[in-house]
């Protein structure tokens, strides 16, 4: 790695590690970048979606109670091919045919090429309701559990001086991007071709084969510019794709489909809602001998990614924490609301959320300090994990626990508040990067490059949905083919353009197809043999070069018994929350998050700052005000007014501190970064309440709940 | 009906109730106004009228009779505002930037911290958590003294 620095040690192409100007900046400050809803096209319909408003029962009778002349009618009926939404299980229909599981399924598509006709559909559904499973620890249907177990936990209480247990819960969550989902299907050669605001062209581009029964090369899916995914254009666009291809093939002309912010809110995938119990036994002097785990997801009405999600949630539930004897053991059950999907931090935010309150109570049951708690089983260098996963040499907790105490000289500062309004808490946390045990291996992820007339051309489907892939990507193989950053080219995601690099999920963009592209680039550096881009172009015309993912050497994982390298490595973090208090109306006002974090290399440290301070906001959401209120199976307030996300007035002062320890096999030793601070931000402020005496163990942290939890303290 | 856009007088036909925002985007063709929520919560879709910083998407169009109606797309003068939203991380995925650079258009020439948290209230973002455009908003504020440029290089050593 050094040695390659120095090879590429001149002014205008060693970019990485520097703030090189966005890719896309000008075109997003001056209005120009093309979103979904900003396309119109010759002939265009526009779709609207006709949806259950029930949480569960069959479809006795479907009647169109208005002048159906000129609208393109699309139900299950006309589906080509498979009536599924494929991605892990093929158990949801992209329309309901017959039965429905949960309110805002879809049953009927219409388009019309008038916007305002669609205001005049009126359809009348009769059902047969159901009763609905609302509550998951009701729920008789089991997607998907999983245990990991380490030692011998009979053995871990028999050592222990004292056991700590404990519930503790969190809600739905609401992605949130500004920008709504949104899709444009053109038809056209026997095939389909789709725009859409979305983060994994290839999940699209699949569904849309198997929903319609097309060969690969007829089907083409090209993400436009995307306005925010958090995970909530992970999974989604495939249902919504679908059903705008639907359309466009039936009517033969190119159908939009732009959710509006009450459709978004109320039809589309959240965070899964959570409740873990937690039974701890530690010795006086405050070390863990075992730690027992039950967690209970809510995974909505389908499967979609909740396997999966269920997955890193465990993997990540012990917290960053040493211990010999651990049980992990948990399911995420089917009710009858919307499919719970992927949102940054994929379990973990949950599952973290209770290790961290658990663990300040561990330290307040024992007289330890939140600091010395967690110093004294903070993982080490050498130290496994609940799999077994060794940590490496430079990895491990203490390193920004330490940094993240000094830095906001922590015990001082606590004591200073004593008996003030103010409180101040800390939360301790890990992300593995990259997809889960053997998911990337799987993946089989491809990155090519390509050369142009004065530099290259970057073909990969990872997605730039704000967090600067474009130009991280860019600063990667400009620095290890030593060419000006400027002369790389990031064209749109487009699948029949550019192989399939992998979702563009997980914190994997950087880590993984960063370095799929930091080796085709030093690789054709080698062909190029000392020539520039457009020296070789003259000579030798186009060439170009395609990296498959092999994994690094050395790395195991056991599916069956969830044993070993559960991530290729982990980003490590330490945040510390102050925030004020008013007794009489509970409103907790967030007034500064010190978050120190270790994220391997950092690439760009603006768009890198950026990530840390956007999902520290977003975990200040989940913290306190964001709060989906379920209704039987509805949400009752999806819409702005009453759904609240942190404006600048609720967003604390946000101080990120780098510790750059690099992954040797991350794209000149970088890891992820995106999901890390949504896992640290609520536990953080949960215990700076604690610390004013409001045992609190649900988030979010509402007035009412800290009214509640204050008057019984 | 004639207004006054981005500086041109423009005569535009349209229903007096339609949203401001539609006839921008529909009529207009200026799609730098952005939809996030049609309900005056988000403010992406934040121009000027007047002068005053206001949603379009719940002025109803006869309301801007005569009236100055600045875009995004014409926010003349303000390339530095722009250009430090570029260089200091305060737009991430774009879609809330053209409302949010126009309603900080809006605060003068030299707001500070607590005039641009007020005056952004009404601006979500869902991605930065604000700091960015904080940091943007007050580099675009301060003259440009021509030791930055060098001092970005230093660093490099």
């Amino acid at each position: 790695m050094k040695g390659a620095r120095k090879a590429h040690a001149t002014r205008a192409t060693a970019v990485v590690g520097h703030p090189v100007r966005r890719k896309d900046g000008l075109d997003k400050v001056t209005g120009a970048a093309r979103y979904i809803d900003d396309l119109v096209l010759p002939g265009l319909l526009y779709g609207t979606t006709i949806r259950s408003t029930i949480s569960r029962g069959e479809i006795a009778s479907v009647h169109l109670d208005f002048d159906t002349t000129g609208f393109t009618i699309v139900s299950a009926r006309d589906i080509p091919g498979k009536n599924v939404v494929s991605l892990i299980e093929a158990d949801q229909p992209s329309l309901a045919d017959g039965r429905v599981e949960h309110v805002g399924e879809a049953i009927l598509l219409l388009a019309h090429a008038d916007k305002e006709r669609l205001l005049d559909v009126r359809v009348s559904i009769d059902y047969r309701p159901a009763a609905p499973v609302v509550e998951p620890e009701l729920s008789p249907t089991t997607f998907k559990e999983i245990t990991i177990a380490k030692g011998d936990l009979g053995r871990g209480f028999a050592e222990a001086d004292l056991v700590v247990e404990g519930e503790y819960r969190t809600g739905h969550q609401e992605h949130l991007y500004i920008e709504t989902n949104g899709v444009l299907a053109v038809p056209g050669d026997g095939g389909i071709t789709v725009h859409g605001s979305l983060q994994c062209p290839y999940y699209v581009h699949r569904a849309l084969c198997e929903l319609l029964s097309l060969p690969e090369r007829k089907v083409r899916v090209i993400q436009t510019e995307t306005g925010g995914g958090f995970g909530g254009k992970e999974d989604y666009p495939s249902v919504l794709a679908g059903h705008a291809a639907l359309l466009a093939l039936k009517s033969g002309r190119p159908v939009k489909m732009v959710y509006d912010r009450a459709e978004d809110m109320l039809a589309t995938t959240k965070r899964h809602p959570a409740i873990v119990r937690h039974r701890t036994g530690v010795t006086r002097d405050g070390h863990l001998t075992a730690i027992d785990i039950e967690v209970l997801l809510d995974g909505g009405a389908y499967v979609t990614l909740s396997p999966v999600v269920l997955s890193r949630g465990l993997l990540h539930a012990t917290g960053p924490y040493r211990c010999d004897h651990v049980r992990v053991h948990g399911r995420v059950v089917k009710t009858n609301t919307p499919p719970n999907g992927a949102f940054r931090g994929f379990g973990a935010p949950q599952t973290q959320f209770a290790a961290e309150v658990h663990m300040d109570r561990i330290g307040e049951q024992l007289g330890l300090d939140p600091i010395q708690v967690r110093e004294r089983n903070a993982l080490r260098p050498g130290d496994t994990m609940a799999t077994g996963q060794r940590i490496e040499a430079n990895g491990g907790a203490l390193r920004v626990l330490r940094e993240a105490a000094r830095r906001t000289r922590f015990r001082q500062r606590r004591r200073a508040l004593r008996g003030t309004d103010r409180g101040l808490g800390v939360a301790l946390f890990f992300h593995g990067a990259g997809f889960t045990g053997s998911g990337e291996v799987k993946l089989r992820s491809k990155a090519t490059l390509e050369l142009t007339r004065r530099g290259v051309r970057v073909g990969v489907t990872a997605t730039e949905i704000g967090q600067g892939a474009r130009t991280v990507l860019a600063q990667i193989v400009a620095t290890a083919l030593g060419i000006p950053y400027e002369h790389v080219e990031m064209p749109p995601a487009d699948t029949s353009l550019a192989p399939d690099s992998g979702p563009t999920v997980a914190s994997r963009t950087t880590m993984i197809v960063g370095r799929l592209l930091e080796l085709a680039a030093r690789d054709l550096k080698r062909r190029l043999r000392g020539r520039t881009p457009a020296e070789s172009w003259r000579a030798h015309g186009p060439i170009s070069v395609t990296k498959e993912y092999t994994p690094p050497p050395g790395l195991t994982w056991d599916e069956e018994q969830y044993v070993g390298d559960a991530y290729g490595t982990w980003a490590w973090a330490c945040d510390v929350a102050e925030v004020e208090l008013d007794r009489d109306t509970g409103i907790v006002r967030p007034l500064r998050i010190t978050s120190v974090a270790d994220i391997g290399r950092v690439i760009h440290p603006v768009m890198a700052r950026g990530q840390m301070e956007g999902g520290t906001a977003q975990a200040v959401g989940y913290a306190l005000t964001e709060e989906v209120v379920m209704r039987d199976g509805r949400m009752a307030n999806a819409q702005l007014t009453n759904y609240l996300i942190p404006t600048t007035a609720d967003t604390p002062e946000i101080d990120v501190v780098f510790v750059e320890r690099p992954y040797r096999n991350g794209a000149f030793g970088a890891k992820g970064v995106g999901e890390l601070p949504m896992d640290g931000g609520a536990p953080a402020i949960v215990n700076a309440l604690r610390s004013l005496g409001a045992d609190v163990r649900a988030v979010p942290a509402t007035p009412e709940r800290v009214l509640d939890a204050l008057s019984k303290g | 009906m004639r207004f006054t856009l981005n500086g041109r007088t423009v005569d535009v036909r349209a229903h007096p109730m339609k949203r401001l925002l539609d006839v921008l985007r529909e009529d207009c063709h200026l799609t730098g106004t952005k939809e996030g929520c049609g309900e005056g919560e988000c403010g992406a879709c934040t121009v000027l009228v007047d002068g005053e910083a206001v949603n379009a998407c719940l002025v109803p169009f006869a309301q801007v009779r005569g009236a100055r109606v600045t875009t995004i797309e014409g926010l003349r003068g303000r390339r530095r505002l722009q250009e430090a939203f570029v260089e200091h991380g305060g737009a991430q995925c774009g879609i809330c930037t053209p409302g949010m650079i126009v309603a900080a258009a809006a605060l003068g020439r030299r707001p500070n911290l607590d005039d641009i948290k007020t005056g952004l209230a009404g601006n979500l973002c869902r991605c930065t958590g604000y700091s960015g455009i904080y940091r943007a908003i007050e580099a675009a504020a301060v003259p440009l003294r021509p030791a930055r440029r060098r001092g970005a290089r230093g660093k490099r050593r």
